[in-house]
């Protein structure tokens, strides 16, 4: 059992680690000063997260581990998060509707977490869902602006949910350590949702997509070798290093 | 009854009333209502407290600033423990800490937690400007310099200003 619940909060860090690595991508790079800080303010709402998770990990593993060493020392097969949080920012639009799809999880997920046996796990969600409530509001009412835009912007949102709507069967595909919560029940809210927004933003519903997955389980896209080369290139390098 | 334990235990008190937070230097550590609570025993002190934002940079910093306040006390034993719940709440931050943020040009959060719903498109709350006190303001960004404020402006004076968002 301890065995399933350490690596379920791991999946949860490694999730909120990796959104927040690619959404600090965009840092400086913002199409304006504002979003650039809004996109930037959500990662490191992200960040926060994860370390509280890896933190709660940490102890829980007991000897050297720490949350940096779960975040720096561990190899891709390791990484339990979610291929959604993996996939290239692509424009804007991309970045916008990854964000949408997995804020409007997480809300969910968190919202039932925070009711959950685990004391420090529903602390956690119950901390977060504060700020995943910002998140939710504020990427869906840009997945909004873009679909209901212009021919450009709507385009790019056909693009960009071409690109990651097969990853979010997923989210709700329980992994062997994921009996806290069982996503399974979250998908018809989430999709009820996220119809909803949809239909405001006149993007369409797809149907009938091949759903990857694999992520829970360490077997990922090829992109997150790449984020971990960068994120881990420090204590790779010099290991120990501190600042 | 006044007791040693209660005397030491408000010294503890009025050495944090000293720590400021670094972001906003004008707010103490306890006009922000993240001093949950202050424990002492045999071991020594200990000092419980919560973060704002669960990104916030500024909370090591933070920490590090209360064990340095207490150790010039001449406090040695000292613990400082980070709980998550309940969690933090801008209706913790003291009456003392809302006129200085004022005061110092940030609108204080409003009592009344509004925009913490998921309402799309919502009208921006009302947020009294900081220098000519005007309601007519509106909201350039819901997220700022700092996690735990807004954008905006005021359309009577044009001035901008951060706003302490209600959490």
């Amino acid at each position: 059992m301890s065995d399933f619940l350490i690596n379920y909060i791991l999946h949860l860090a490694d999730t909120t680690l990796i959104l927040s690595q690619r959404n600090s991508e965009w840092c400086g790079h913002g199409p304006i000063l504002e979003q650039d800080i809004a996109i930037t303010n959500i990662s490191l709402d992200l960040l926060g997260q994860s370390r509280n998770f890896y933190q709660y990990a940490a102890s829980l593993i007991g000897e050297e581990a720490t949350e940096d060493s779960l975040a720096y020392l561990r190899k891709e097969r390791e990484f339990k998060n979610l291929l959604l949080v993996e996939q290239p920012n692509g424009d804007w639009g991309q970045t916008i509707l990854r964000q949408y799809l997995y804020s409007q999880f997480q809300y969910l997920l968190f919202e039932k977490l925070q009711q959950c046996n685990d004391e420090q796990l529903a602390a956690i969600a119950a901390k977060s869902i504060k700020e995943t409530t910002y998140h939710v509001r504020w990427s869906s009412e840009w997945v909004i602006r873009l679909g209901d835009g212009t021919e450009e912007s709507h385009n790019r949102m056909l693009k960009a949910i071409d690109e990651l709507w097969r990853y979010t069967g997923e989210m709700f595909e329980p992994a062997g350590y994921e009996t806290i919560v069982d996503v399974s029940l979250l998908k018809n809210d989430w999709l009820q949702k996220v119809t909803t927004v949809f239909l405001e933003a006149t993007l369409p519903v797809p149907e009938k997509v091949f759903m990857q997955s694999g992520g829970k389980e360490g077997k990922h896209t090829e992109h997150l070798g790449y984020i971990l080369t960068q994120l881990q290139y420090m204590q790779r390098a010099y290991p120990g290093a501190t600042w | 009854m006044v007791t040693a334990h209660s005397i030491e235990e408000k010294k503890i008190w009025s050495v944090l009333e000293t720590v400021t937070d670094p972001e906003v230097p004008v707010l103490t550590v306890t006009d922000l209502g993240i001093i949950r609570n202050v424990k002492i025993n045999a071991e020594g002190i200990e000092v419980i407290i919560t973060p704002t934002y669960t990104g916030c940079p500024a909370m090591d910093m933070i920490a590090m600033n209360i064990r340095l306040a207490l150790a010039e006390q001449g406090y040695k034993k000292i613990k400082i423990t980070s709980v998550l719940s309940p969690a933090w709440t801008t209706d913790w931050m003291s009456e003392e800490g809302k006129r200085k943020l004022k005061e110092y040009g940030i609108a204080p959060p409003n009592p009344k937690q509004q925009v913490c719903n998921d309402k799309l498109f919502a009208e921006a709350e009302a947020v009294q400007c900081p220098h000519c006190n005007s309601h007519h303001t509106h909201r350039i960004s819901e997220f700022g310099s700092t996690a735990c404020k807004a954008l905006y402006q005021c359309d009577d004076c044009k001035e901008p200003f951060d706003y302490f968002k209600c959490h």
